[in-house]
């Protein structure tokens, strides 16, 4: 036990399940947000003995849900047997929706509010709207309100062509307002500010592959991901993103996407668009104990921190620094990091960041570096490049997988973190549990 | 009131508006009987004398279960002679005419199931309205019983929404939900059960609009198209029920087609019909099968039940519509194969049939999230009944056996769908062999009502119960048997689909056989059954079944199955198949059938059922009488195969098996049981109680 926690609890991960990614094709995908969600906290309630009406509350992180998934977390929540009796709700903090979702759970099983929580993320991004845009919708209504048929007849003349363009609302969803930079752009600012070169971004996404390929062929996402099945008898079983084929060459010769035509921040140094949700089992000591569950690993903390969203990328470097601070423990502590692949550029940038005296200084208010992070214990079985980037379920994946890499590796102690769109850090810290629990 | 009725309930409002609630004493359900029309009656005469001082009219039921299911059966069993049922059907049409003529806005406030006379009732006031809601259920089943609506369904309903949609309600027996019978006019509105009050105190309120019927609908009761309709209808008919055997049918189309208007005679007509038909062989011996379904629906009703998750192994097509029939009916499924393929097979095809059958987007996504495929197995760990549901192997089915008792939770109830394998071949290999029964269900699952209840020789009393209680959950018939091979369906089954094919290979056109087999009232011929069934299934029944029992396979059945040549679903098999429909082909010209043909078919099947009860497969001949209708589709209106044999006499089927076996060879000879129930024939028949 920590004794500067008080009266705080110790709160497990018991275990997690996520649904393969499945890349966005240019259509609909076969399932729906709230489909993923069922499926993959079905699985993973179903490998414990207990039922899902022994969860005190459902925590879903959602970046974009549909128009039919209002509170998505609620919708799970019954749709899993639930019961109307346990609450659920939705979180949403961008890309770290699903890291946002695990710490409120930790937050509710430290003070004491529940035993046990079922958190996660989920996120259906092929399937986001096309919408009209406020023309066509100021139109419509004039339409509606007019009454006669020559009333009708009148307005049609008025229709513009520019009135059918839809409003894409993935790329609004991937664009920050505030400042009108895409996040592309701002992974380009980080590029321009730390001189991080085309090829190395490409050589990054790169490994992202071999990395995910390896750890594929070594079987480290059997327990991890499921197998689901649509309705039309096709069946998924492992992310589809991942190039097999990938190589320094042909991702050299991808043209950039968000500063065209002279950018370096292309489709291929980039996550994917994809669809995927993961769940975990949180508890305390006491729900562990009555309920027979197994645990795996502690969460210790968790930290979030604020960036100029025009460099939304270092919000990792801003969330760890703090994290590591209050925790007193160094860089090297740590034992795997898992920090989400968005852009390549930006997670060297928060590598080269963390390891700048000026960028400590200066940004992060601290009197040296933190140091050179190893990147042979960064993303060591790939990363958003390769296995896509569900922006709600991102989160609760790394955390996810962080835990199965400590349980592999025999580590101790590892920290899960994320850039977030419109200019935020979050970084989770968990520890192995080592010993027998009572 | 100052008199209290026993079940009728008599409320009114401070502007006159009486609710008349029907809550039958002594009973979950509503039916009318004699006291329950003798009190309406009575309450009608009231009105009429203005005893009662009613403004308006409400009918409605006190009863959870619905508004008025129909007659009381149990009346049906004591009518006798004709004149009796006479009285009794002109008794109530008069009370119902009663209600008709009140000139008092009538309403009839419908929940759940109205059906029969209770929707007769509900044809004789003003308006009707129902709840919208899945256990509302309109219709006129009558024909089913092989009789039809006597209480005025017959010529209040064509006048209501035209000739055509009503013969064809009627004609079928089937029922509407709330919509499609608002849709076809038969409700005047269709509303939520909080609003069911509400409405029918507004609609009192307002004029009543006399609504006529569609031009088009009025098309059908000019006498020559009269003729046109009938001449159509009756063809329809002839292609599923020989008048022969369901003459009800034909009597209706007649009776409206001599006198479709709303007279005097044409409810004489009606009564006098119903009543002949009351007295028909066939209509008691569909009354019988309706007593029979009953009797195996109510076991395991009361028996306390706690199931919620099944687990199935095994995602062929058997074990995949087990475990979607299962999530259906609301059960967590979860459902077992190591192979992803034939998983998602089965949830394409688990939302086919939900589709199908609950139609609405939210009902179907609930069932689908109670579909559970399972790659890995561990879910049986969380299981309430696990059925197995692999290939027939007894080493395969001995092994999975062993490792699920060490998974699964210690009390939670083993199952096996084996059809041949006797139960304790493979319960031996258990620690605790009172856990394994047999839960046997019929291919296709969606459409065969029975499933046969297997108790091996160490299966626990309470287990079989278990099942029994888990079978009527989900809405089908559970019959209990003993594990012998074959258990009772396949075993009688199989020798007449033998001789079938043995009569193929006597050259016997195929087309024949099965126009013998169907026209004694089998749903489907025997050739045409095994195609359906698949032949490599029976071939492997049959060899399992002969080798406990005697006979021989069939060369052609063999042949057929080393060529691939496996039925319907193969393409090919004794017929051929183009996209799944059967070319029939044509019989020979001037063929004539032996005079042997359906004996030698049928009394195989007998002689086999004999056996069975002699064997005590079965308890006593109401059970092997509803097996084998629940489970074949046995003539229903012979009231199932012993029953049959029970009309021909015990004698001479004796004789008749000698005299085939003389002719035919030793598979005929008869049954020790013949022979034993020409001693004493009420032993035979003692334990029958319907």
């Amino acid at each position: 036990m920590n004794e500067n926690q008080g009266t705080f609890r110790d709160v497990y991960l018991v275990d997690g399940c996520r649904t393969p990614f499945l890349k966005a094709q240019g259509q609909p995908g076969p399932f729906s947000a709230s489909d993923l969600g069922l499926l993959a906290a079905r699985e993973l309630l179903l490998r414990h003995p207990l039922e899902p009406y022994h969860v005190g509350e459902v925590i879903t992180g959602s970046v974009m849900p549909s128009c039919d998934e209002v509170n998505i977390s609620r919708q799970i929540a019954l749709r899993l047997g639930c019961g109307h009796r346990v609450p659920a709700w939705t979180v949403q903090r961008n890309c770290a929706s699903g890291l946002q979702s695990l710490d409120n759970a930790f937050q509710d099983i430290r003070t004491g509010r529940h035993d046990i929580v079922l958190a996660g993320g989920v996120e259906a991004m092929s399937r986001s709207p096309l919408l009209f845009n406020q023309k066509m919708v100021a139109w419509f209504a004039k339409f509606q309100q007019s009454r006669s048929f020559g009333g009708h007849l009148k307005l049609l003349p008025q229709l513009r062509p520019s009135y059918f363009a839809p409003v894409i609302a993935l790329l609004r969803g991937l664009t920050d307002p505030i400042i009108n930079l895409s996040m592309g752009q701002t992974a380009e600012n980080l590029a321009y500010r730390f001189g991080i070169d085309r090829q190395t971004m490409d050589a990054f996404a790169h490994r992202s592959h071999q990395r995910l390929e390896a750890s594929v062929e070594s079987c480290y996402f059997n327990k991890e991901i499921m197998t689901i099945y649509d309705d039309k008898g096709n069946f998924y079983d492992a992310d589809n993103g991942l190039r097999r084929d990938s190589s320094a060459e042909k991702l050299a010769k991808l043209k950039p996407f968000f500063d065209k035509p002279f950018g370096m921040v292309t489709p291929g140094n980039s996550s994917q668009v994809t669809d995927g949700a993961a769940f975990m089992l949180l508890a305390s000591a006491d729900a562990v104990k009555k309920q027979r569950l197994p645990v795996m690993a502690k969460v210790v903390d968790c930290q979030w921190a604020g960036v100029d969203p025009a460099q939304m990328g270092l919000g990792p470097a801003h969330a760890i620094a703090s994290l590591l601070t209050r925790q007193k423990l160094q860089l090297d502590d740590i034992d795997y990091w898992e920090i989400n692949e968005a852009f390549a550029a930006q997670v060297i940038a928060c590598i080269r960041a963390m390891d700048d005296e000026d960028y400590c200084k200066s940004e992060l208010g601290l009197e040296k570096p933190l140091g050179s992070l190893d990147e042979e214990k960064l993303n060591i079985d790939g990363g958003a490049i390769a296995q896509g980037h569900p922006v709600g379920t991102s989160g609760t994946r790394l955390v996810m997988h962080l835990n199965n890499i400590l349980q592999r590796k025999q580590g101790k102690y590892g920290i899960a973190s994320l850039c977030i769109g419109g200019g935020q850090g979050g970084a989770m810290l968990i520890e192995r549990i080592t010993e027998e629990q009572g | 009131m100052s008199e209290q009725f026993l079940h009728w309930n008599i409320q009114q409002d401070n502007e006159g508006f009486v609710r008349l609630t029907l809550d039958r004493q002594q009973a979950s359900v509503n039916t009318l009987n004699d006291e329950v029309l003798g009190e309406f009656n009575e309450i009608l005469d009231r009105i009429l004398l203005g005893k009662l001082d009613a403004k308006g009219l409400i009918i409605d039921s006190g009863k959870f279960t619905g508004f008025i299911a129909g007659a009381d059966i149990e009346q049906f069993k004591q009518i006798q002679d004709v004149n009796y049922a006479f009285e009794l059907i002109r008794r109530g049409q008069r009370i119902f005419a009663k209600l008709e003529q009140l000139t008092i806005p009538t309403i009839a406030a419908i929940h759940g199931f109205c059906l029969g006379g209770g929707l007769e009732l509900a044809l004789a006031c003003d308006i009707r309205i129902a709840v919208d809601d899945p256990s509302t259920r309109i219709g006129l089943p009558e024909i089913k019983l092989g009789i039809h609506p006597g209480w005025g369904g017959t010529i209040r309903l064509p006048a209501l929404i035209g000739p055509l949609a009503a013969m064809e309600l009627m004609l079928s027996g089937r029922t509407l939900s709330a919509g499609a019978a608002a849709k076809l006019g038969v409700i005047d509105a269709v509303v939520p059960m909080r609003q069911l009050l509400r409405a029918a105190n507004q609609l009192m309120r307002q004029p009543l609009k006399k609504k006529k019927l569609a031009l088009w609908k009025q098309f059908f009761n000019i006498l020559p198209c009269r003729y046109l309709l009938h001449g159509f209808l009756q063809r329809k008919v002839m292609e599923k029920a020989p008048r022969e055997y369901y003459p009800a049918p034909y009597i209706m189309l007649e009776n409206w087609l001599k006198d479709s208007g709303d007279s005097e005679a044409a409810y004489i007509n009606e009564a006098n019909s119903v009543a002949k038909l009351f007295t028909t062989e066939t209509s008691r011996n569909l009354l019988r099968t309706f007593y029979l379904q009953e009797q195996l629906k109510s076991l395991g009703k009361e028996h306390n039940f706690f199931f919620r998750h099944v687990h199935v192994i095994g995602a062929g097509v058997m074990g995949g519509d087990i475990a979607s029939w299962c999530a259906m009916k609301g059960f967590r499924v979860t459902l077992h194969d190591k192979s992803p393929k034939a998983l998602a097979k089965a949830v394409q095809r688990a939302k086919a049939l939900f589709t199908k059958k609950l139609k609405k987007p939210h009902l179907i996504r609930q069932a689908m999230d109670l579909f559970i495929p399972d790659l890995t197995g561990e879910f049986v760990a969380k299981a309430d009944l696990i059925i197995e549901a692999i290939f027939e192997d007894l080493a395969a089915k001995q092994d999975l056996f062993r490792e699920i008792e060490t998974l699964a939770k210690p009390e939670a109830l083993l199952a096996t769908n084996t059809s041949t394998i006797p139960l304790d071949e493979i319960s031996q290999v258990l620690k605790q062999e009172s856990r394994l029964v047999g839960i046997h269900f019929f291919n296709p699952v969606a459409k065969m009502p029975l499933v046969e209840v297997v108790k091996g020789e160490h299966s626990g009393s309470i287990h079989l119960q278990k099942a029994t209680a888990f079978v009527s959950h989900i809405d089908r018939l559970p019959l209990s048997v003993n594990s012998r091979p074959g258990f009772l369906v396949n075993r009688v089954l199989l020798p007449y689909l033998m001789e079938s094919m043995q009569l193929l290979e006597e050259g016997v056109p195929m087309v024949a056989i099965d126009q013998a087999a169907r026209s004694f009232g089998m749903p489907m011929g025997p050739i045409e059954l095994a195609d359906t069934v698949g032949l490599d299934v029976c071939y492997q029944a049959a060899k399992i079944l002969t080798e406990h029992l005697s006979g021989h396979i069939p060369v052609t059945l063999e042949t057929k199955v080393t060529q691939g040549e496996l039925g319907r679903k193969s393409g090919k098999g004794f017929y051929e198949y183009k996209k799944g429909r059967l070319l029939r082909p044509k019989l020979p010209k001037n063929y004539q059938p032996s005079k042997d043909l359906t004996d030698r078919m049928i009394y195989r099947m007998l002689n086999e059922s004999a056996a069975c009860l002699r064997e005590h497969v079965v308890e006593n001949i109401d059970e092997l009488d509803a097996g084998m209708i629940f489970g074949t589709g046995f003539a229903p209106f012979r009231g199932g195969p012993m029953h049959y044999a029970k009309r021909i006499g015990s004698h001479t089927i004796y004789q008749r098996l000698n005299d085939l076996a003389s002719q035919y060879g030793e598979r005929f000879k008869p049954d020790m049981y013949w022979t034993y129930s020409q001693e004493s024939t009420k032993n035979l028949y003692q334990k029958a109680k319907i």
